[in-house]
């Protein structure tokens, strides 16, 4: 057959063994080869952001990425972040905040903030703005978007200082 | 249940109606990575589309080789016009009443037009037969000028010449050149064009609303699935119409329509992008007839940027009459419309131009005039309503930017101009020159909470300043008052005047209530992000007392809704919401008969009372909803059917009319052109409010999508018919960055006619914040003489205008 690669990632704490093809695109890796369609497409040029994920610490947009510069890596996407009996700070936030409208860009957008919470916890809503550019939602106007990752921080911050 | 004992305000608590900030039942599945997006479905054997598109705006297709194409392992088919024709599906019927090539027969009008679809066993096999399609191209002179259109021999569409015998008419009448569409009109041009020449003072500006596109974050696409077996077809896709689709798709296809099941399922944005029938849904259902396994279609960004659905594209030339002391006496206006290639644009069938003749505004106009005159060009097809009802954008930015035009020539206020103008309280409904009857509203009590709330002349003090310190070098920002009070037309429509295909825009609602007291509602809309799961319910919980959690609502699947024509428009609240109402209304009539039986009363002796029905006069007698409900189930009532359920279908009897006063103060780097926008003030009035945190919601996404617009996002092409802004690096989305704080505020004038009295307000804050960013960057160049200059206002396009200003030294 063609050229296949051997592939190994972690993803979201589980090991994952395949062969793809080295022009794979790890977000159709992650959506067509291993349903997780929490990460979404949007515009293939890396701007809007509806793909992210995390790869070893890292914000990554999965639709400008081969599955072969994953290989070996640990990735994180929006289901490994939280489920029904384990949500995330930031899934209740955003509901609680109405964060989202149409939820297309919302797991692009939750798995991008953690990343920045854990890079900056105690973010200035400039500061959030900033760190959220790379992020697009054409439904809420990022009013709410902010002001739910502001709120998250709060509570984070405020976890960490009673578990001291 | 301890009912006898909680206050009627705790019951009107747990019930989550109407009026209350309910959190969003949809939100749970979208955090959580689990909903269900058309491209996240995965059926057994699917196969994927591709299209290979025209790099030529106009060409004639010399021929098709689809050999190698064929030859890549995994492409099972490709399609091209000649193996759809025999189908009668190389064509296929627009909305406007036109036709559009599904795949290219013959020639090509637009850059990006389909002309081949391959089929694949993946998309990476598909891309790779679309690579290898070889097609031989005979380059045609490009118009992409309307008004260059409008005199040149080159015919676009030879299939509209007829027999040689004269130009035959379009679907709106006469056509006036080979490359004409309509032409379509409104008032009375006689008597305006009097009365502009009798006019003390007379304003005149040509406004130019460029060519956008909608852009949701989820581009179009669909799956089609044929079971050869039992005849049926599925179609899943990303739908604002469901069941218009189906009705279009069995037309065009000749299966019956109860043989075709359509499905919308989770929406990720639609702004208008994803009301139209696209070639891709007609491949895919074709493709899957033929080789009877599921097909995927999915554009890509690209795709969806150059070929499916452009909004606005209107040259809008206008004259407005007034007395030297500021009142208007008439208003004129001639739209030169670009429809592109084929005329697709989505509007109820007798309004070519939509419902451009909104476009008197706020203001008590006695005599105007509009025509219309759509023409061909070599752009892509389209003319959908973005964040706005059919061209209302068009209307409200047209007069808003009059206005102001107006103002400079009688060197008067800008507000005070329109405090002059605006139609009275006292004067709804008012019957508008242009013909529409406005069902309510109270302009000066909005705009005067508006300008108090910005200290309007603090602001007018503070420009002043700012001016003379420009002139006097102390700085090189200058400071724009932008101002908008708008009206819309929404709630599409009356079935008498409103029909798309033939199709009355009436809504619909279903209810089921269930034994133990919850229900599930079914709609004929479709929810693509403004929470209707939401809201709907606590309509609903209100008419029929049983606690909005308790209430399911299902819409988009076309086998278990009834039917209705969907959600665009700002449509779903004034038309199915009505719809949902009246169903509850009907629900709550049975309620009334069982609760009075059950109370051995009769039945004018009970009344509704939030939860229940209550013996008047004896109000500790009572049956809640919830046990109305079981004895619905387990009853057997002398002359009342068992169970308990109600459908209705609604026929607004007029649209309805939402407005607000919108006030953006903006910052201006004359040196840069980079705009600053320190304060964004929304006041809406949409009517009765269902929820104010999605009204909030909607504002700030309707006025972050108005900022887009104004302020950079085109879709521009070259004189070849490039299309120059085919991706997110030049088509302008507004991040977290760009896009400030807004201030959102209300006043609430019902709708008289709406059952519940709400108006709609998704597309308001589009609607009146494109003029509003606009009116401020020319404001803040009117002190130096700017009468008006177009958008998009990008950073570029404003240093120019302070050049030419002189504002540069």
């Amino acid at each position: 057959m063609s050229n296949k690669m051997h592939i190994k990632m972690n993803v979201n704490g589980e090991e994952q063994e395949f062969l793809a093809e080295p022009r794979e695109l790890l977000i159709h890796t992650l959506r067509e080869r291993l349903d997780i369609t929490g990460p979404h497409i949007g515009c293939e040029t890396s701007h809007c952001g509806a793909c992210t994920v995390t790869i070893d610490g890292k914000s990554v947009k999965s639709c400008t990425m081969f599955v072969a510069q994953a290989n070996g890596k640990d990735v994180t996407t929006i289901e490994g972040l939280g489920g029904p009996d384990d949500l995330h700070v930031l899934q209740s936030a955003f509901k609680e905040h109405h964060g989202l409208q149409c939820g297309f860009c919302t797991p692009g957008m939750i798995t991008r903030a953690s990343k920045l919470l854990e890079e900056n916890p105690n973010p200035t809503e400039e500061e959030v703005r900033f760190g959220m550019a790379g992020n697009i939602c054409r439904c809420t106007g990022y009013q709410n978007i902010v002001k739910s990752i502001l709120a998250a921080a709060s509570e984070l911050q405020a976890a960490k200082e009673a578990a001291e | 249940m301890k009912d006898e004992v909680t206050t009627r305000e705790d019951r009107v608590e747990a019930l989550g109606g109407m009026g209350c900030k309910r959190k969003r039942v949809e939100d749970a599945r979208f955090t959580q990575g689990k909903g269900n997006y058309v491209d996240d479905l995965k059926l057994p054997g699917m196969l994927f589309g591709d299209f290979v598109r025209s790099p030529y705006a106009h060409a004639r297709i010399k021929s098709i080789n689809i050999d190698k194409a064929m030859a890549v392992d995994g492409v099972v088919a490709v399609l091209t016009a000649a193996d759809l024709e025999p189908l009668g599906l190389h064509w296929m019927p627009t909305l406007a009443g036109d036709k559009q090539m599904v795949l290219a027969d013959g020639k090509v009008l637009f850059q990006g037009q389909e002309v081949a679809y391959v089929v694949a066993k993946d998309r990476y096999a598909a891309a790779d037969g679309v690579e290898l399609v070889e097609v031989e191209y005979e380059e045609l002179e490009v118009l992409t000028d309307p008004f260059a259109a409008l005199e040149s021999d080159v015919v676009l569409r030879e299939d509209l010449q007829g027999d040689g015998n004269g130009l035959p008419d379009g679907a709106h009448g006469p056509r006036k050149h080979h490359n004409h569409i309509f032409y379509w009109e409104a008032g009375d041009k006689e008597a305006t064009e009097q009365v502009l020449e009798e006019a003390e003072v007379v304003a005149e500006e040509t406004v130019y609303y460029h060519r956008t596109h909608p852009c949701p974050l989820e581009t179009c696409g669909c799956v089609a699935s044929m079971d050869k077996v039992n005849g049926k077809l599925t179609l899943w896709g990303t739908f604002q119409a469901p069941h218009a689709i189906r009705t279009v798709v069995s037309l065009i296809s000749g299966i019956e329509e109860h043989n075709i099941r359509v499905i919308s399922p989770d929406i990720g944005g639609g702004f208008g992008n994803k009301v139209g029938a696209y070639p891709g849904y007609v491949c895919s259902v074709v493709a899957s007839i033929v080789t009877g396994v599921p097909v995927k279609w999915i554009e890509d960004r690209m795709e969806n940027l150059m070929t499916t659905a452009f909004a606005r594209d209107y040259w809008m030339d206008g004259k407005i009459s007034a007395t030297k002391d500021g009142k208007i006496t008439g208003l004129w206006c001639h739209t030169t419309a670009d429809h592109g290639g084929f005329d697709a644009c989505a509007d109820p069938t007798k309004f070519p131009a939509g419902f451009m003749n909104i476009c008197t505004g706020s203001y008590d106009i006695p005599v105007a005039y509009l025509g219309v005159d759509g023409v061909y060009t070599n752009k892509a097809p389209g003319g959908v309503s973005y964040r706005c009802s059919f061209r209302v954008t068009e209307a409200v930015y047209f007069i808003e930017r009059m206005i102001e035009v107006l103002a400079i020539k009688l060197n008067m206020d800008a507000s005070e101009l329109r405090k002059i103008n605006f139609i009275k309280k006292e004067q709804f409904p008012y019957k508008a020159a242009l013909g529409w009857e406005y069902d309510s509203g109270d302009y000066h009590t909005a705009w005067d909470k508006a300008m108090k709330a910005v200290d309007y002349d603090g602001l007018r003090a503070e420009q002043a300043q700012r001016v003379e310190d420009f002139k006097a070098g102390k700085t090189r920002k200058l400071m724009g008052i932008g101002l908008t009070h708008f009206t819309e037309i929404v709630g599409a429509g009356p079935v008498k005047n409103c029909d798309i295909l033939g199709l009355g825009m009436f809504d619909s609602c279903e209810i089921r209530i269930h034994p133990t007291g919850s229900a599930i509602a079914r709609l004929g809309t479709i929810s693509q992000g403004q929470g209707h799961a939401t809201t709907f319910a606590q309509i609903l919980a209100t008419e029929i007392g049983l606690p909005a959690d308790s209430i399911t609502i299902e819409e988009g699947d076309t086998d278990t809704a009834p039917y209705g024509l969907g959600t665009y428009g700002s449509r779903s609240t004034p038309v199915a919401g009505a719809a949902t109402a009246m169903a509850g209304r009907k629900i709550r009539a049975k309620a009334q008969m069982i609760a009075a039986y059950l109370l051995e009363v009769h039945d004018d002796d009970v009344e509704f009372d939030v939860d229940r029905f209550v013996v008047k006069g004896a109000r500790e007698k009572f049956k809640t909803m919830k046990e109305i409900a079981f004895a619905a189930y387990n009853q057997a009532i002398p002359g009342i059917e068992p169970g308990l359920e109600a459908v209705s279908y609604y026929d607004p009897p007029n649209m309805t009319y939402p407005f607000g006063a919108y006030v953006c103060v903006m910052d201006i780097d004359v040196d840069t052109g980079v705009t600053d926008i320190r304060r964004f003030y929304a006041l809406d009035d949409c009517g009765t409010r269902i929820n104010p945190m999605i009204i909030e919601g909607q504002v700030h996404g309707g006025l972050t999508e108005a900022l887009a617009v104004a302020l950079g996002q085109e879709i521009a092409y070259d004189e070849m018919g490039n299309v120059k802004t085919g991706t997110l690096m030049d088509f302008f989305l507004p991040t977290a960055w760009e896009v400030p704080n807004y201030e959102t505020d209300y006043t609430v004038t019902p709708s008289p006619h709406h059952p519940i009295g709400a108006k709609g307000v998704g597309e308001s804050p589009h609607v009146g914040g494109v003029p509003c960013f606009s009116n401020a960057v020319n404001d803040a160049f009117r002190a130096f003489g700017l009468t008006h200059t177009h958008m998009p206002h990008d950073h570029w396009r404003i240093w120019k205008t302070a050049n030419e200003l002189g504002l540069h030294g």
